[in-house]
């Protein structure tokens, strides 16, 4: 087979072969998920975290405005400490409100913020003091029989 | 009695040492066709010119059995999602099974089938024509000009197969899934775009592909530079590589997926 024939054809074979990877990267996946540009850290102490994970969006209004770097236990005040990453386009009052919440009936979880009036913002390195753990299914059953049970005996 | 037993002792140590003495020659040449790839390396159109018989002589195959599998996977899991009432994660999955799994496997197993038993049959033919040892009289190292470009082009060739067979699956489940069965076309890519991470899933992919364009390769050149030279024996030698690497890829897979994703 002639040379430059040959040439032509692998060159093809070759720019087939990137612009594949180029659809995978940009149309399939998307970049701005992980390497999103510079962001801050938060911690948030919870009571409880339910079946929250690493890497779990953090929504404000819905929108997704940062991630959850690490999960950790602290064993001296017996609680969950959240570290998380939040773009630095976004800033928030200190007293935002962070609640674990669950997305649809079954679905993963999140952490929601909902946004305080104070005119000061966070900074890196701030905890968030004002936290709502998550809802556990079983203590909140429960919860609803022992009413429900003490209803009947003081109506008696 | 005892003869016996001395014969069957015998005859297992002897598969034992030769079967490890194999491997250990396997190991010899690898690393023999690293150091003598130089020569091919700075003739670089020699690896052009095994580019073109592995590479695009396999994109055919790759490209239509790409889309057939993203096809089936678009109607199977379409089926079952749609149990569920969650349809709108189709091109996810989809796109997850390919660029995770489907994708860099698929088309390993494909490319040692394809190209891998042409590489072994052409290297042992050479070996049985003494073809080799023709060279090796001029002074021409058989692995530095034979082995290595061939090597070479595998490597390059496969993760760029392996990206295709992906890129080609993904538009075989939109074709299905958004044309034929009416997901929503918005929902399909932006679902997927959600979910699938570049660094996470598809650089993981493609260094998958890589290592099996490695493994694959070895030992097409491998099983083919120690055939015997007979027909017989390149017959023989052309089976195996498509089994073994066969194997191989699909062990090599567990192992990569075990460390590469591990339920964070």
């Amino acid at each position: 087979m002639n040379r430059s024939t040959l040439d032509l054809w692998v060159g093809f074979f070759v720019a087939a072969g990137i612009v594949a990877l180029g659809f995978l990267s940009l149309k399939v996946g998307t970049m701005d998920t992980t390497t999103a540009g510079a962001t801050y850290q938060l911690q948030a102490k919870f009571d409880n975290i339910g079946g929250l994970k690493p890497r779990a969006p953090i929504k404000s209004a819905g929108v997704v405005v940062g991630r959850v770097t690490d999960i950790r236990f602290d064993s001296k005040d017996y609680i969950a400490v959240v570290t998380m990453a939040i773009d630095s386009r976004y800033q928030f009052p200190r007293d935002t409100f962070a609640t674990i919440n669950t997305s649809g009936m079954l679905g993963d979880q999140y952490i929601g913020f909902e946004v305080g009036g104070d005119p000061e913002m966070f900074k890196s390195g701030d905890t968030i003091k004002k936290t709502q753990s998550a809802v556990v299914l079983e203590k909140l059953i429960s919860q609803f029989m022992f009413n429900k049970a003490s209803e009947g005996t003081e109506k008696k | 009695m005892l003869n016996k037993a001395n014969v069957f002792l015998q005859g297992l140590g002897f598969s034992l040492t030769s079967r490890m003495a194999r491997l250990g020659f396997a190991s010899k040449f690898f690393v023999m066709t690293l150091l003598y790839s130089g020569t091919a390396l700075r003739r670089f159109h020699l690896v052009v010119r095994e580019v073109y018989f592995t590479g695009v002589m396999s994109m055919i195959i790759i490209l239509v059995s790409g889309l057939f599998v993203g096809m089936v996977l678009g109607l199977q899991l379409y089926q079952t999602l749609q149990t569920y009432g969650s349809a709108s994660a189709l091109g996810t999955l989809v796109a997850l099974t390919l660029v995770r799994e489907l994708g860099p496997v698929v088309a390993a197993l494909l490319f040692a089938s394809r190209a891998g038993s042409a590489i072994t049959a052409e290297i042992g033919l050479m070996k049985a024509t003494e073809q080799l040892s023709a060279m090796e009289m001029m002074a021409v190292n058989p692995i530095a000009r034979v082995v290595a470009p061939r090597f070479w082009a595998g490597v390059i060739s496969m993760p760029l197969l392996a990206a295709m067979f992906s890129a080609m699956g993904i538009l075989g489940g939109y074709l299905i899934g958004v044309q034929h069965l009416g997901v929503d076309s918005g929902t399909f890519w932006s679902q997927m775009q959600a979910s699938v991470d570049v660094r996470e899933d598809i650089v993981n992919g493609v260094i998958k592909s890589f290592v099996f364009g490695i493994i694959v390769t070895w030992i097409a050149v491998f099983e083919g530079y120690d055939c015997e030279p007979t027909a017989e024996g390149v017959s023989g030698a052309t089976t195996r590589t498509v089994v073994t690497s066969s194997l191989a890829i699909l062990a090599a897979d567990f192992v990569l997926t075990a460390f590469m994703f591990r339920g964070a």
